[in-house]
């Protein structure tokens, strides 16, 4: 059942580079993962894919095929025309290292400004009690797999190289609603920190990180939205305003 | 030699899955500078992969559950060839190592009480899997990623860096372990993005690099599980112990030919998955051995009231450990009762709504769905045995987690051996990491506070740079790839799940023969983010893995756990006291046999002895336990 196919390959380093095109058998069944790698063992031994297990649950084969951001692996080869070429390239928001791979250091910058989950003192190990509805909510936000592919598609960065300094991302935005969801953290203030230390409000809620999640994570409508809705509920109410200068109040 | 980035340590952990991240967070919080390498990104390794969960005794189901019964149904799934001081340590430490990852921020699924809840899973008397739906791998490897960027805040705040004291060195390989008068020095590798080399100078290292699933052709192991730890090892003079122990994972998918291998999760039987042939038969009642009759039921009406009463009724034979069920499945697609693809049937529609198997086996749903165009909420999933886990590793100190032989040297997790004896259970893994990954730790900082440091010779480093120059240099060599896929073919029909004597032998012929010609390996291209270049040297772990494999798997004659001798099909008890040590004298692997510790009276008087006759000998059984 194998055939051959049009594979178009983005080929280079930062410097420079060009699409090439190849020719290159698939079989029933394979993604686009599969040909990249036929490729890379019988005509370009040197091409450079990042992956790892081949099962959507890594998120290391990111890139962008016919311009969408998509794991490699989980992108089936049949879903495209028998004539169609297929054309991969490198994640456009991130610097290339080499053809297919990029330099994704940013967002590990970035997880390292989020304030990490604070566990409260007095519960000792073991003694926490916790509803499977509550945990829930935080649970859809940890089943991101990191491939950044949310953070490539975001016209935030994607062709504004200047905002990366002031913008974490839906990535981030999912993992400050986590914590901010999660039952037991401690640390208070995460929305508002959200807002204004980590360019929340840059979104405009476009959601086209929703669109590419592998995971299916409702990015927008359960994070990003409920978190500026909050922000906005505190930072315009006056009398809300006026409570939080009188007393501390519980952050928000 | 001048430009050659160093850095220097008080640890250096290799590898960055469960265990490494685990002895990362220890090491550091013993106050030690730490550096953690990873192959990949950080958080990618295939930790990520284990879906089922992570085996404690809680008892927040069933609460007759307490570590001795977990030691029990560890040593039994390992058919007694495990060390018992590690399967005890891991049966008492493991709560504390999971109720300790919810300080962290972990959110395990709940029971009705708001405790952790606990599934079933293979081999295991309680339900004892802590999960997440069946994502608890990542859910283990994103809390510890995220630990360690909690250590790295509080380096911030008080030392005004972030990555002072613990540091990520991300898609970094390494091809050395460094010593000097006999003691660990550092290690030496390369960057895979830019080809450059590093040294790292640290009188520990600790390796945690997993598996060596690579060298067979199916398996459900990412390109990261190529024995790259237990070789680096070997070469520094360690040992491995019991390699021939390998287990294929009875439930691995084998359509379409591209996600072949790729895990089923246990978790699929736990929740009432069911096995049939193509006759339509429920064939695991066939397969039930002698030692398992007692506590596995043999008829399907037993079988199907268990789910729902656990206390009155035996389990269901799908249940029992993973080799067992992969022979079965092996000899059922053998006699021609398989699919046209060479599997079985796994059937979890007609016990679960469509509702629930989404809410429970999440991943799974998706990933037949996307992948194979399969719903397994309406049809059943076609499975076959896929190359998993190896049970043998470096051998190690139980309570240190110190590689024997080799000062400064530590190995946790997949890598090490000894814990799961012939064949680990599922959820065993996930809390073996924590565990020993753990004591690696603080092994590892009581040999530095008592050691310092250990500097690194010129001629060392030389040493380590010529091998990694040296498949640039060379042309007209064999390439990469092709020697590679020839292993697995050999790995995979002489040295697989049925092994004879005449095909091992085969076997090592022909592995040697590979490693001859893997010398003369020439890699095209540039040293920036090369593959062919990486494969080289995985190639070479590979080689050395396999080697140790196939030698002892022909020396052991009986068959046990995740060795199955075609021509020695018993279990065969004189075996039973025997450890199988490999080690590397330069040219080729040697393996000896050595006495395993005996089980002391403690341990020993936890089981009716009437279970023990089944595995021990006479004299054995005269004695009662070592002390």
């Amino acid at each position: 059942m194998a055939r051959m196919i049009n594979l178009r390959i983005w080929r280079g380093d930062a410097k420079d580079g060009a699409l090439q095109d190849v020719q290159v058998e698939a079989n029933e069944g394979e993604v686009v993962l599969d040909v990249i790698h036929r490729v890379q063992a019988t005509q370009m031994g040197d091409l450079a894919v990042r992956w790892n297990c081949k099962a959507g649950k890594c998120g290391s084969c990111s890139m962008e095929i016919n311009g969408k951001p998509r794991l490699a692996c989980m992108t089936q080869v049949a879903s495209y025309g028998d004539e169609e070429t297929i054309t991969v390239t490198p994640l456009r928001a991130f610097p290339v290292i080499k053809d297919l791979v990029t330099d994704v250091s940013f967002n590990y910058k970035k997880a390292m400004e989020i304030p990490a989950y604070a566990h409260p003192d007095e519960l000792a190990p073991g003694q926490a009690r916790m509803e499977q509805v509550d945990v829930e909510r935080s649970q859809e936000f940890r089943k991101c797999i990191e491939c950044f592919l949310c953070q490539d598609t975001c016209h935030v960065i994607r062709d504004h190289e200047e905002n990366k300094k002031s913008f974490a991302g839906p990535r981030f935005f999912i993992r400050i609603a986590e914590l901010d969801m999660h039952p037991l953290d401690k640390l208070k203030n995460r929305k508002r920190t959200a807002q204004e230390e980590h360019g929340l409000g840059m979104c405009n809620i476009t959601k086209c990180c929703t669109e590419v999640c592998p995971e299916h994570i409702r990015i927008t409508d359960n994070a990003i939205i409920p978190m500026k809705e909050r922000v906005v509920d505190i930072k315009y109410d006056p009398a809300r305003w006026l409570g939080s200068k009188i007393r501390r109040r519980e952050g928000i | 030699m001048t430009d050659l980035e160093t850095h220097s340590y008080d640890v250096l952990v290799i590898g960055a899955g469960g265990a490494g991240l685990r002895a990362a967070v220890e090491a550091r919080e013993a106050g030690l500078r730490v550096a953690i390498i990873c192959k990949s990104l950080f958080g990618k390794a295939h930790t990520v992969m284990a879906e089922g969960g992570a085996a404690a005794s809680m008892g927040n189901v069933n609460d007759n559950d307490n570590w001795m019964v977990h030691f029990r149904d560890t040593m039994r799934g390992g058919k007694f060839l495990n060390h018992y001081r590690m399967a005890e340590l891991h049966a008492k430490e493991a709560p504390d190592r999971i109720w300790e990852l919810e300080t962290w921020g972990a959110l395990f699924d709940r029971t009705k009480e708001g405790k952790i809840s606990q599934r079933n899973f293979g081999g295991h008397e309680y339900p004892r899997l802590a999960h997440v739906g069946d994502r608890t791998g990542l859910e283990l490897i994103r809390t510890m990623q995220q630990k360690i960027v909690a250590l790295q805040q509080k380096d911030g705040e008080q030392y005004g860096s972030m990555e002072s004291n613990i540091k990520v060195f991300a898609e970094l390989t390494i091809t050395d372990i460094l010593k000097e008068n006999g003691k660990v020095s550092g290690a030496y590798g390369y960057w895979r993005e830019t080809g450059a080399e590093v040294l790292f100078e640290a009188p520990t290292v600790i390796i945690a690099t997993g598996g060596v699933g690579k060298t067979f052709k199916i398996t459900s192991n990412s390109w990261e599980g190529t024995g790259d730890g237990h070789a680096l090892a070997l070469k520094a003079g360690a040992n491995l112990v019991d390699m021939e122990f390998l287990q294929f994972h009875p439930t691995g998918m084998v359509w379409p030919p591209s996600v072949r291998g790729i895990l089923v999760t246990e978790s699929v039987r736990g929740e009432g998955g069911v096995l049939t042939n193509t006759l339509g038969e429920r064939f695991m009642f066939k397969y039930i051995p002698d030692v398992f009759k007692s506590i596995y039921a043999d008829n399907e009406a037993e079988a199907d009231r268990w789910y729902t009463d656990q206390d009155n009724n035996r389990r269901p034979p799908e249940l029992l450990p993973r080799d067992e069920v992969a022979r079965a499945i092996n000899s059922e697609v053998k006699a021609g009762r398989g699919t046209e693809h060479g599997g079985v049937y796994l059937d979890v529609s007609k016990r679960l709504s469509a509702e629930v198997i989404k809410k429970r086996l999440p991943s799974m749903w998706h990933q037949f769905y996307e992948l194979a165009g399969v719903d397994i909420t309406k049809e059943p999933m076609e499975v076959g045995p896929t190359c998993h886990y190896v049970m043998g590793g470096v051998e190690v100190d139980p309570d240190t987690a110190a590689a024997v032989g080799v000062p400064g040297l530590f190995a946790a997790g997949e890598v090490a051996g000894g814990m799961h004896g012939s064949n680990r259970l599922g959820g065993n893994s996930l809390t073996d990491l924590l565990v020993f990954g753990r004591r690696a730790g603080i092994g590892a900082a009581q040999y530095v506070k008592s050691n310092g440091s250990n500097p690194v010779s010129q001629g060392a480093i030389q040493g380590a740079a010529a091998k990694i120059q040296a498949p640039f240099d060379r042309e007209g060599g064999e390439n990469s790839y092709s020697l590679h896929a020839e292993l697995q073919e050999v790995a995979h029909n002489l040295v697989g799940i049925i092994r004879t004597a005449s095909e091992l032998e085969e076997a090592i012929a022909k592995i040697a023969d590979i490693r001859k010609r893997s010398a003369n390996v020439s890699v095209s291209g540039g040293r920036k983010f090369n593959p062919g270049f990486h494969l080289a040297f995985d190639l070479d772990n590979m080689l050395l893995v396999a080697e140790s494999t196939a030698k002892s798997a022909l020396l052991r004659q009986e068959s046990r756990g995740g060795h199955t001798r075609d021509d020695f099909p018993g279990m065969n008890n004189k075996w039973r006291q025997i450890n199988h040590i490999s080690s590397f004298d330069g040219t080729q692997v040697n393996v000896r046999e050595q006495a395993l510790p005996a089980l002391p009276k403690e341990l020993f008087d936890l089981f009716d002895v009437h279970e023990l006759e089944k595995y021990m000998t006479s004299e054995e059984i005269a004695k009662g336990g070592s002390n």
